[in-house]
C-alpha cells in the first residue's frame, strides 16, 4: 500500500493544493516510482485517497505519455524523433539501438534491461540528437558516446555523460 | 560572439555563476522585489509592466500587463499565478536553460507577479521530462523560503506568497493555458472553451494568470531598471525587450541566443549561430517553433519581432528557429512535424483529432510514393477544415507545416507523386477510406 509506505510524501503532496484532485498526477508519479509503472491496484488506492472514482483516475493516467501503464525495462531509452532532432540524425540513433540491442520502438530487451521509445520533442533541439534515459538527458550523441552510455548503464546503472544544468552554447564560446 | 547586451542570460554567462541564492543576490537579485513589496501599490507594478510593453514569450505574444489587468478588481477570494514551464514546442529550449541555470530570476519574477495580481499561491507547471529542472526549482524555492522571500509574511510585510512546483506528465497540449489549468486540477489536459478566460475563471474557477517562464524572468529587470529602459530595447513600440531565440538544425553553432527583438534572421543565423554547418546553402527555416509556417531564404532580412514575422506570413511564436539546408526533403520535414501534431492532438475537437490522423496518413502515402494528384487537394481541403474550427490554437498550428511547404515547395510534392505514377504503384490497395 502506498499509504503506509509513503505517508510523509503523500501528506506533503496533498498540502500543496486546496483541491485534492490536483494531487493526482504527483501521486501517480509516486506509484510509478515505487513499482516502475502505474498498476491498477495503485490507481484504485489513489482513487480512494482522493475520493475519486477509479475511472476518473484511469482517464487521467491514460492521457499522459510519461505514466507507464505496463512495466518497462530498467533503463527506458527515449529517443526524440521530432524534426529538429531528425535533421541531425535521430533516426540513425534509433538504428544504433536496433543494431546493438535488437529492439525497435516499443520493445524491451529479453533481459528486461532496456526499453526503447521514440518520443516527441524533449526541448534539446540545439544539442540534438538526444535521448532521455529514465530521468537523465544525454545530448549531442555520437556512436562512441552512445556505446559508452550503454556500457556504463549496464555496469553502474548511470553514466557521467548525462547533462547537468543546461546551457548551450556554454559561457566561453558565447562571450 | 554576441554584440548585444544580455539581460536574461547575463548572470549565467558570468564565470562560476551557479544560480544559487547567494550568487543571485550578489548579482543584484531580489532588489526589485525589495523595492516594491509593501512599498509600491500592486496596481502601480501592473502599470509599470504595461508601460514596458512586455509581451508574452510563450508563443501568443499577448501584452503581459494587459493580461494582469483583466483580473477582477473587487474579487475577494483567492487568485492564482501559474508559471508555464511546460516548454514543449518543437524547436524551443530556452526555458530549460533559464530554469536550470538561474532559477531565482524566475522566482523573483513570479513573486513580483504574485504581488501585482494579489495571488498568494503560485504553481510552476513544469514539463514532466524536466526532472533536473524541477529539482533545481524546488531547492531554489527552499532557499528563498529560508531567506524570507517566499512564504507567509515575505520580507516582513505581512504578505503571503507560496510557490509550488507541479510536474506535468508528457502532453504538449498542456502548454496551452487552459489545458495547463485542467492538468493542474488533476484532469486530462483538454483546453477549455473560452470565454470565460482564466482571468476570471481559471484554476479552481478562480481568477488566474498564466505567464511563460521567460516572460516572468523579465520582470525583475523591468522593475529595477524601469519601463522606459525596457521599452527602448528591441523594436518599439510593439516588440520591446530581448528574446532568447533557440537556433537548431543545420547551423554551425546551434543554441540559445539572446538578442533584442528586431534583429534580422540573417544576423541570428549567420552571425550568432555561425551560419550554415556545411557549404550547402540555406533552403528553409521555421521562425517560431513547429507551429509557425516555414519561410524561404527570401525572408532572411525579415526582422525578428512580432509584427514583421507576421507580415512575412509566419509567426514569431516561441522563438524556436529551425534551419534547414539545401537537400532537405521538405515533404518529409512537413510529415515529421505532422506526426508530432497527430501524436499530441488531445482529441477534444473532431476536426483536429480526425483531421490530424487523416493528414498523417495522406502525407505518409505521398512520401512512400503511393500518392496521387488528388491527394494534394485532400491535404488542402483537410487543412482548411481544421483551422478556426477547434477550441484552441492547436488546430491552426498543426496545418502550418503542410500548408507552408505546399505553398513554397509544391514541386517536391508533385515530383513524389509523378514518381509514384511512373512506378505504377498507385493501384496498390489504399490504407484508408477516401472522403
Amino acid at each position: 500500500m502506498l499509504k503506509d509506505k509513503y505517508q510523509k510524501e503523500i501528506a506533503e503532496i496533498l498540502s500543496h493544493y486546496p483541491v485534492k484532485r490536483s494531487a493526482l498526477i504527483p501521486l501517480l508519479y509516486l506509484a510509478q516510482q515505487d513499482e516502475g509503472y502505474v498498476s491498477e491496484a495503485a490507481m484504485k488506492e489513489i482513487a480512494q485517497m482522493l475520493r475519486l472514482t477509479p475511472p476518473q483516475v484511469y482517464e487521467t493516467a491514460t492521457f499522459y505519455t510519461m505514466l507507464n501503464l505496463k512495466p518497462v525495462g530498467k533503463f527506458h531509452l527515449q529517443i526524440c524523433k521530432s524534426l529538429m532532432c531528425a535533421l541531425v540524425g535521430s533516426d540513425t540513433v534509433i538504428g544504433w539501438v536496433k543494431a546493438k540491442l535488437g529492439i525497435g520502438p516499443g520493445e524491451t530487451t529479453a533481459d528486461g534491461l532496456f526499453t526503447l521509445s521514440a518520443v516527441e520533442c524533449l526541448a534539446a533541439c540545439g544539442t540534438a540528437p538526444m535521448m532521455q534515459v529514465n530521468e537523465d538527458y544525454y545530448e549531442q550523441l555520437t556512436e562512441e558516446k552512445f556505446d559508452r552510455i550503454l556500457a556504463d548503464l549496464r555496469k553502474d546503472g548511470t553514466c557521467s555523460l548525462k547533462t547537468g544544468p543546461f546551457m548551450w552554447p556554454e559561457a566561453r564560446s558565447a562571450k | 560572439m554576441s554584440r548585444h547586451e544580455l539581460i536574461l542570460l547575463k548572470n549565467m554567462m558570468q564565470p562560476g555563476y551557479t544560480g544559487s541564492l547567494q550568487d543571485y543576490e550578489r548579482a543584484g537579485g531580489y532588489q526589485a522585489l525589495r523595492k516594491v513589496v509593501g512599498k509600491v501599490p500592486p496596481a502601480e507594478v501592473t502599470t509599470t509592466v504595461m508601460k514596458s510593453g512586455l509581451r508574452g514569450r510563450g508563443g501568443a505574444g499577448f501584452p503581459t500587463g494587459v493580461k494582469w489587468g483583466f483580473l477582477p478588481k473587487d474579487y475577494q477570494g483567492p487568485r492564482y499565478l501559474c508559471c508555464n514551464a511546460d516548454e514543449s514546442e518543437p524547436g524551443t529550449f530556452k526555458d530549460r536553460q533559464l530554469i536550470e541555470r538561474d532559477p531565482h530570476q524566475i522566482l523573483e519574477g513570479i513573486l513580483l507577479a504574485c504581488y501585482a495580481i494579489g495571488a498568494e499561491s503560485a504553481y510552476i507547471y513544469i514539463r514532466g521530462e524536466f526532472v533536473l529542472g524541477a529539482r533545481i526549482l524546488e531547492s531554489a524555492i527552499a532557499e528563498a523560503r529560508t531567506a524570507g522571500y517566499i512564504g507567509a509574511n515575505i520580507l516582513g510585510t505581512g504578505i503571503t506568497a507560496n510557490v509550488w512546483v507541479h510536474r506535468g506528465a508528457g502532453a504538449y497540449i498542456c502548454g496551452e493555458e487552459t489545458a495547463l489549468l485542467e492538468s493542474l486540477e488533476g484532469k486530462r489536459g483538454l483546453p477549455r472553451v473560452k470565454p470565460p478566460f482564466p482571468a476570471t475563471h481559471g484554476l479552481y474557477n478562480k481568477p488566474t494568470v498564466v505567464n511563460n517562464v521567460e516572460t516572468l524572468a523579465n520582470l525583475p529587470h523591468i522593475i529595477s531598471r524601469g519601463p522606459e529602459w525596457f521599452s527602448a530595447i528591441g523594436s518599439p513600440p510593439k516588440s520591446t525587450g530581448t528574446r532568447i531565440f533557440c537556433v537548431s538544425g543545420h547551423v554551425k553553432r546551434p543554441g540559445n541566443y539572446e538578442v533584442p527583438m528586431g534583429v534580422t534572421f540573417r544576423e541570428l543565423i549567420y552571425e550568432e549561430a555561425g551560419g550554415m554547418r556545411s557549404d550547402k546553402p540555406l533552403k528553409a527555416f521555421i521562425p517560431g517553433g513547429a507551429s509557425a509556417p516555414f519561410l524561404t531564404p527570401d525572408s532572411l532580412d525579415v526582422k525578428l519581432d512580432f509584427e514583421s514575422v507576421a507580415a512575412a506570413g509566419s509567426m514569431l511564436g516561441s522563438g524556436g528557429v529551425t534551419v534547414m539546408e539545401e537537400g532537405t526533403d521538405m515533404v518529409w520535414a512537413a510529415l515529421r512535424l505532422m506526426e508530432f501534431f497527430y501524436h499530441e492532438s488531445c482529441g477534444k475537437c473532431s476536426p483536429c483529432r480526425e483531421g490530424s490522423s487523416w493528414l498523417v496518413q495522406t502525407m505518409r502515402r505521398i512520401v512512400a510514393k503511393r500518392g496521387q494528384m488528388e491527394d494534394l487537394e485532400t491535404l488542402v481541403d483537410l487543412c482548411k477544415n481544421i483551422a478556426g474550427r477547434t477550441v484552441c490554437a492547436f488546430g491552426d498550428a498543426e496545418i502550418s507545416p503542410i500548408m507552408s511547404t505546399l505553398k513554397h515547395w509544391r514541386p517536391e510534392y508533385v515530383r513524389l507523386i509523378h514518381e509514384a505514377e511512373a512506378a505504377n504503384l498507385i493501384t496498390l490497395k489504399r490504407p484508408v477510406a477516401r472522403p
